[in-house]
């Protein structure tokens, strides 16, 4: 189509999508430091590739166990490993969220005196600073193996995660409903049932529910350092290469995490 | 609401639940106390409890051990800290790599086939997502051999579900008028995608990276543990060997850069919102 030049048309007639990156040169540096460091990293990963080679036959295995998987041969120690991260996921998030609960009042400014937001807020500092496998191996040292230590070591990182949300959300509050509640003459526990619980409660279930997925992941995983639980029965066929028994492992841990999220996602639709 | 009201219809007093809301909520409570008791006992059926009383005075003589650190094997981790920087960075690149079009197959508005294909890639998701990255770091172990390699799988393979999920969640709730506007000059389906919801998915396709970034960083610290890889196995061989001085290092090595990613993530994140 013949287009007709407008009188005015000192406009450009294309036009282009911003970038992402305004100026040429810094554009220009972050590609050649990306792949700088591509070419770096990559360089410094050694390979064994005999070794790969040998991996893609297992790799096969693997996979083919996944479609025959083996629940029989090994189900007695499956079903102790499944009893054993049941009742520790149980056990450390009801302990977890009693504990949490008081933890993430006192870490709430709006709720808190200033002495009492710290030492919380080193609490949960402190719970959050490290992976739970590690501190799983402090409290396997401490307690000895099975899943005590386990149950602490998701304790502890519950409180960790479920006080800090809870209480960054109670900081979010509306203050006008504990204003009304504060003027009725309501002491400070009556503020908190009526005001501060009405409005946090439909989060603490949410997350509550959210975590009992999580610590059942995790579960899995403290058994590897001899916490208790399915990560040891699974560490365990993973040794003998029994890919089957392992594959049957896996395909548990997957319906039971489903499962939970199945049910959270309705009990969070029940309370809200 | 419910009132309590005097024989002569004088209301007394307000309640917040009705006679039977009360009794519902307390058999719940009865409920999950029993249920709590009964897997404590389940639980620490094979518990040694002489090990339990014996708790304190462990902790007290590896807290000992662990001070003072020995400074001089930080000189050691510069090599093993490199190696787990790398795990968590390729292997979350690997990840958007394959999490993205894994997340564009989920979404039920991009997707190519809500019967066949959706279901597939909720599936990989599903099974992504449940298994954790030391348990993907086991397997891997197991297939590849220890080494890098298998963090960085491992990693990758944990990060797609985590990526794809909350993708596909951020296109399934993108502005359709956009997409609309843009599909009604007569553009393609690439074209749509271009201009329509790429752009209006980038702040979150960014801060979900770095957010996975941030999170693969901790958890490729201990990945060693299994063999693959990074600082964890200079943990592994110290504890090994109880060199709980050297753990010490190691403990706030691992702090440092777990601290020193939040500062970044923080920042980036920042500059992208």
């Amino acid at each position: 189509m013949e287009a007709r030049t407008l009188p005015q048309a000192a406009a450009p007639r294309t036009w282009r999508p911003p970038r992402l990156i305004e100026s040429g040169w810094t554009r220009w540096a972050v590609a050649v430091g990306v792949l700088a460091y591509l070419a770096l990293a990559l360089g410094s990963i050694e390979v064994n590739w005999t070794r790969v080679v040998e991996g893609v036959a297992r790799a096969g295995r693997l996979f083919a166990g996944f479609l025959t998987p083996d629940f029989t041969s090994r189900w007695g120690d499956i079903q102790a490993g499944m009893i054993e991260s049941l009742t520790m996921t149980v056990t450390s998030t009801v302990a977890g969220i009693a504990l949490s609960v008081p933890v993430a009042l006192g870490a709430a400014r709006n709720i808190a005196p200033l002495w009492l937001y710290a030492v919380c807020r080193a609490i949960i500092a402190l719970a959050r600073s490290f992976q739970e496998v590690i501190i799983a191996i402090f409290f396997v040292a401490m307690f000895g193996f099975g899943p005590l230590a386990g149950f602490l070591t998701l304790s502890l990182s519950t409180i960790g995660f479920l006080a800090k949300l809870l209480a960054d959300d109670i900081e979010e509050i509306d203050p006008v409903q504990v204003e009304a509640v504060r003027a009725t003459g309501a002491g400070f526990w009556q503020v908190i049932e009526y005001a501060v619980s009405s409005q946090v409660m439909p989060r603490l279930i949410g997350l509550s529910m959210y975590r009992v997925d999580i610590n059942f992941r995790e579960s899995a995983v403290v058994g590897i350092v001899g916490a208790g639980g399915i990560g040891a029965t699974l560490n365990t066929a993973l040794d003998r290469y029994e890919f089957d028994s392992a594959a049957a492992i896996l395909l548990l841990i997957i319906a039971i995490v489903m499962l939970c999220e199945y049910a959270s996602s309705f009990i969070r639709k029940w309370t809200q | 609401m419910p009132v309590v009201t005097s024989p002569a219809g004088q209301p007394i007093h307000w309640r917040l639940q009705t006679r039977s809301q009360q009794l519902a909520a307390w058999l719940g409570w009865l409920a999950l106390v029993a249920l709590t008791v009964f897997c404590w006992r389940v639980m620490t059926a094979g518990t040694i409890w002489a090990f339990v009383e014996d708790a304190p005075r462990q902790a007290a003589d590896i807290f000992g051990r662990m001070l003072p650190p020995r400074w001089s094997y930080a000189d050691r981790l510069w090599l093993p800290l490199w190696d787990t920087i790398n795990i968590a960075t390729l292997g979350t690149a690997l990840a958007i790599v394959l999490g993205t079009p894994l997340a564009f197959l989920a979404a039920r508005n991009t997707t190519p086939s809500t019967l066949l294909v959706r279901p597939i890639a909720l599936l990989i998701i599903v099974s992504s997502r449940s298994i954790n990255s030391l348990i993907w770091g086991l397997l891997l172990v197991a297939v590849l051999g220890p080494g890098v390699l298998a963090g960085i799988v491992a990693i990758a393979l944990r990060s797609i579900g985590f990526i794809g999920k909350l993708l596909y969640e951020a296109i399934e709730e993108i502005d359709e008028t956009q997409v609309e506007a843009i599909r009604a000059t007569g553009a393609g389906p690439a074209q749509v995608m271009a201009y329509g919801m790429v752009p209006q998915l980038l702040p979150a396709f960014g801060t979900i990276c770095v957010f996975r970034w941030d999170i693969n960083i901790r958890e490729s610290t201990v990945l060693g543990l299994v063999g693959a890889g990074g600082l964890g196995l200079a943990l592994e061989a110290s504890l090994n060997v109880l060199a709980w001085p050297q753990v010490t290092v190691i403990l706030l090595m691992i702090l440092a850069t777990v601290l020193i990613s939040e500062w970044v993530t923080a920042r980036v994140r920042r500059a992208i919102i």
